[in-house]
């Protein structure tokens, strides 16, 4: 017990006696990133020391990505952005905090890494989900984040519509499945991770819509011998963006620091990275590498579906939206 | 007024009343009051009607409901329990009597989150207790009732301790007296006992109550924040907050403020009248 | 003499004297003894009360802690993460127990050696913060500093951080613990009047030195009670800190955030770990708080 107080008091002291990083840098992400972004960045001092003799520090922030959007807004000191999607990072440009054509300063529309949206039920899939009608069944309950915060909710709910949209072809039945579907949610937390929470550990719902990578996360925390993957007959193409936050970086004189960063995640070395944790790489030879690790599914996008992220935001999850009118809580 | 009467300034023996009544109020504004005000200054922003829309919403007035509606309940609980454990510990000798009476100050020091991953895993499915209680279909985490337990959890202290110096201060020749005059242990109880300590009792299931309606931290592990059915007021305003609704976050704000404000009236007032009786202040 | 009745005296050599029986002594009867079996249920139930409520919860927090094994245990707690929360938290309850102690001195001063119309509403207006809760202690300070907020686009020209940031925290947990400190020492100093400091004052002490050499030794078993429990509410504070801080790992999370974010993280274990820190503290003060109580001849 002495022992482990005065190693406790050590560890305090040496935490004090700051070992000052030579280069801060603050990454706003989104939910579920945690896991992957504790590897990246160990990977990325490793690599920032050999490069530049210098030592660098990259602090983090997770939470809904909608929501941490509004923090950097409001006032949170990001270096870098690396959030769920791009209307996110727009909302931060259109502050004047990010310059308006970030999304062509890197390649593949600033999303070094993709997903998809899957299903995550108990073993054995006691109640037969197969695909997105399965969720609007009566009696299944379903658990999903809250779009006006969650950056995956919002992915969740626009691959529900795109699939209704494809099978039935008309807006009001996909109106009609996406609105069912949400009767079936009990509780709406405010972010990817926080729903998981709520599945895996409170045991709550029978079907978590998620990240694919936080889906196959799920089983590998908790054991394939509690919960399965389903994947649907079609899902969106999910492409988180990054960004750098022009304004902060400036101010902080960390620009190349956090450009190196940001063009770590497509190296081969953080492509890997990102495969390992289940996000689907860019990189074709890395893609290839990993190819068994992820399941088939046939893609679509937003642009293709529904012209683009303004556009849906504005349709869709903006005050008075779509949303606002189904979920009537 | 002539001036020389005006002039009959209070001539205080002690120094230094000005700068530190001055430096009082000042540190209160600034901490407290203008801090406080800001919400109602942003509450200002929306009309009459936009308020009442916002805070008879079906989501808000739930979350009210249930904050409140539990709250009083948990009070209750505490209330007759409470009494029940400040009895024993002022009355009677019995081993561990010592070591129960500093336990009972636990949820006062502990951190409220330390008290919210505790409880929750306890009354979980898996947990100590949750493991019996599920069997038998008694659902208490991430229901109505796991907040309801939360709740009693950390009001427990305030009627035992409101209550016990005026139980131990209560003179015992009223009770003997009643006694000798052949009263039963029971209306002795009601009609001496009681009495003396209800102004204590009610400051008591007040104090509790005030506590309980804001309570958030050892709450929001355990409740099922599902709206409209385990979602407590405080983690609304949270959530509207986190969508940068913020009308609608102080709307809410406001009417919580209000309500804990006219508990502390009420408070002060029951403490005024407890010192009138027993001449002694809570 | 009391005259016994005639048939207990007996014959002796000198004459009568009076021999009283053997009488048992009586039992001196309480009256306020409530019977057994009602003492013993209400006994028992206090036991089983507080055992479920108070103790069983607390002692799952360490059994949970070390559930996992004293590995996993000790590096929850060498882990940078908690290391940074650690030092935060002790910042922040240093800061708020030494503002709130001065403060609570001078307040105390003001209030109990003087009289002045408004007293009852200055009172009640430092019990405030008691009642508000913590939720919307956060907010207000959101609605003051944050970027959206009154002094929002001005700060931010100075470039001064208060919300997502440390002053932000501080000042939430000021806030919330305002009134704790000022609470214990208004009724000891009332009670001990202005007999003491007026004697000091006559004998030529300056209004300084009364209060250092005469009033501060007077109250502070009371001052120490009011930093115990001040201190052990700043460092548990969860929903306000929650509302301002930025949730950024390492450097805005305070213990109680960082043990949410270990439990939101499927850690569990370490989760516990870090919270049975505050748990001891929890008991340490306990401890500390009933000695103290003996001192002041309270409870």
């Amino acid at each position: 017990m002495r022992q482990m107080l005065l190693s406790l008091a050590a560890g305090l002291v040496t935490a004090t006696a700051v070992h000052a990083a030579d280069v801060s840098l603050l990454n706003v992400s989104y939910d579920p990133t945690r896991e992957l972004y504790v590897a990246i960045n160990k990977a990325f001092a490793a690599k920032f020391k050999a490069d530049t003799g210098k030592t660098i520090e990259i602090k983090q922030s997770h939470g809904g990505s909608g929501k941490q959007a509004r923090s950097v807004i409001d006032g949170l000191q990001a270096d870098v952005v690396t959030l769920a999607l791009a209307y996110d990072v727009d909302a931060i440009a259109e502050r004047g905090l990010i310059a308006p054509d970030w999304q062509k300063r890197l390649t593949e529309n600033a999303a070094p890494y993709t997903s998809t949206i899957v299903f995550l039920v108990r073993k054995g899939n006691p109640k037969g989900i197969k695909d997105w009608d399965d969720l609007a069944k009566a009696g299944t309950k379903v658990i999903t984040p809250n779009p006006k915060t969650s950056g995956g909710a919002r992915w969740n709910y626009l691959a529900a519509w795109g699939y209704a949209l494809k099978k039935y072809g008309s807006e009001d039945k996909a109106r009609n499945l996406v609105r069912d579907i949400f009767k079936n949610v009990p509780v709406l937390d405010t972010g990817a991770r926080g729903s998981t929470v709520t599945f895996v550990e409170r045991n709550i719902g029978d079907v978590l819509v998620a990240w694919e990578n936080e889906a196959y996360l799920a089983l590998d925390e908790f054991g394939q011998d509690k919960f399965e993957i389903v994947t649907p007959s079609i899902s969106i193409l999910a492409e988180p963006t990054v960004a750098i936050v022009d304004k902060v970086v400036d101010k902080k004189g960390t620009r190349a620091a956090a450009e190196a960063y940001l063009q770590f995640l497509y190296s081969p070395e953080g492509q890997d990275i990102a495969a390992r944790n289940h996000y689907r790489p860019r990189n074709p030879e890395v893609a290839k590498k990993y190819e068994g690790e992820f399941a088939k599914v046939s893609l679509f996008t937003i642009d293709e579906v529904f012209g683009g992220w303004k556009k849906a935001q504005a349709a869709h999850f903006n005050d008075d939206g779509m949303f606002d009118q189904i979920y009537t809580q | 007024m002539s001036k020389a009467i005006a002039i009959r300034r209070t001539r205080r023996v002690i120094p230094g009343f000005g700068v530190t009544l001055g430096v009082t109020v000042l540190w209160l504004s600034l901490i407290v009051l203008i801090p406080l005000a800001a919400i109602f200054l942003k509450t200002a922003e929306l009309s009459i009607g936009q308020f009442f829309a916002i805070v008879t919403s079906r989501r808000v007035l739930h979350a009210l409901q249930l904050s409140f509606g539990l709250s009083f309940a948990a009070a209750a609980v505490n209330l007759v329990f409470g009494m029940l454990v400040v009895w024993a510990l002022v009355r009677y000798r019995f081993p561990g009597r010592r070591i129960l009476d500093a336990m009972v100050d636990i949820p006062f020091a502990l951190p409220t989150a330390v008290a919210g991953i505790a409880l929750t895993n306890l009354y979980a499915g898996s947990g100590w207790i949750g493991r019996h209680l599920e069997p038998l279909g008694i659902k208490v985490a991430f229901t109505p009732l796991g907040i309801f337990v939360a709740l009693v959890f950390i009001g427990l202290p305030f009627v035992v301790r409101t209550v016990q110096p005026v139980l131990e201060d209560l003179e015992k020749e009223l009770e003997e007296a009643a006694a000798s005059l052949g009263a039963s242990r029971w209306t002795i109880f009601c009609r001496v006992v009681l009495p003396s300590i209800f102004p204590a009792l009610l400051t008591g299931f007040a104090l509790a109550l005030a506590r309980a309606v804001g309570e958030y931290g050892s709450v929001i592990f355990i409740a099922g924040n599902l709206p409209n059915v385990s979602e407590i007021a405080p983690l609304l305003i949270v959530i509207r907050l986190q969508e940068f609704r913020y009308a609608d976050a102080t709307a809410i704000a406001v009417v919580m403020l209000v309500a804990a404000f006219l508990l502390l009236f009420v408070i002060n007032a029951l403490q005024r009248w407890s010192e009138a009786r027993t001449g002694r202040r809570l | 003499m009391t005259l016994l009745p005639y048939s207990e005296y007996v014959p002796h050599d000198e004459g009568w004297i009076a021999m009283a029986p053997a009488r048992p002594k009586a039992r001196k009867l309480d009256v306020r003894a409530d019977p057994p079996a009602v003492k013993w249920a209400i006994i028992a139930l206090t036991f089983a009360f507080l055992g479920l409520f108070i103790v069983l919860p607390l002692i799952n927090v360490f059994a949970q802690a070390f559930s996992k094994g004293l590995e996993v245990y000790v590096a929850a707690l060498h882990d940078d993460d908690a290391l940074a929360a650690i030092k935060l938290t002790l910042l922040v309850a240093v800061v708020a127990v030494v503002a709130n102690g001065v403060f609570g001195l001078i307040a105390a001063w003001a209030i109990a050696k003087f009289d002045f119309r408004g007293k009852n509403v200055l009172i009640t207006l430092i019990d405030l913060p008691f009642s508000v809760s913590p939720v919307v202690a956060g907010l207000v300070f959101v609605l003051l500093f944050g970027l959206q907020g009154l002094f929002g686009s001005w700060l931010a020209a100075q470039d001064i951080k208060i919300i997502f940031a440390v002053p932000g925290i501080v000042l939430a947990t000021i806030f919330v613990t305002f009134p704790f400190i000022v609470r214990e020492l208004i009724p000891l100093m009332q009670e001990q009047g202005t007999e003491e400091e007026e004697a000091a004052l006559s004998l030529g002490a300056s209004g300084l030195t009364t209060f250092f050499r005469v009033t501060l030794p007077n109250v502070k078993w009371a001052l120490l009670y009011g930093v115990l429990i001040c201190n052990a509410r700043a460092m548990g504070e969860f929903g306000a800190v929650s509302v301002v801080s930025g949730h950024v790992r390492g450097v805005t999370n305070t213990m109680p955030l960082h043990i949410e974010a270990l439990y939101e993280g499927y850690q569990a274990a370490p989760a516990f770990a870090v919270a049975s820190l505050l748990a001891l503290l929890a008991l340490v003060t306990l401890v500390a708080k009933t000695a103290l109580e003996k001192r002041t001849g309270k409870g």
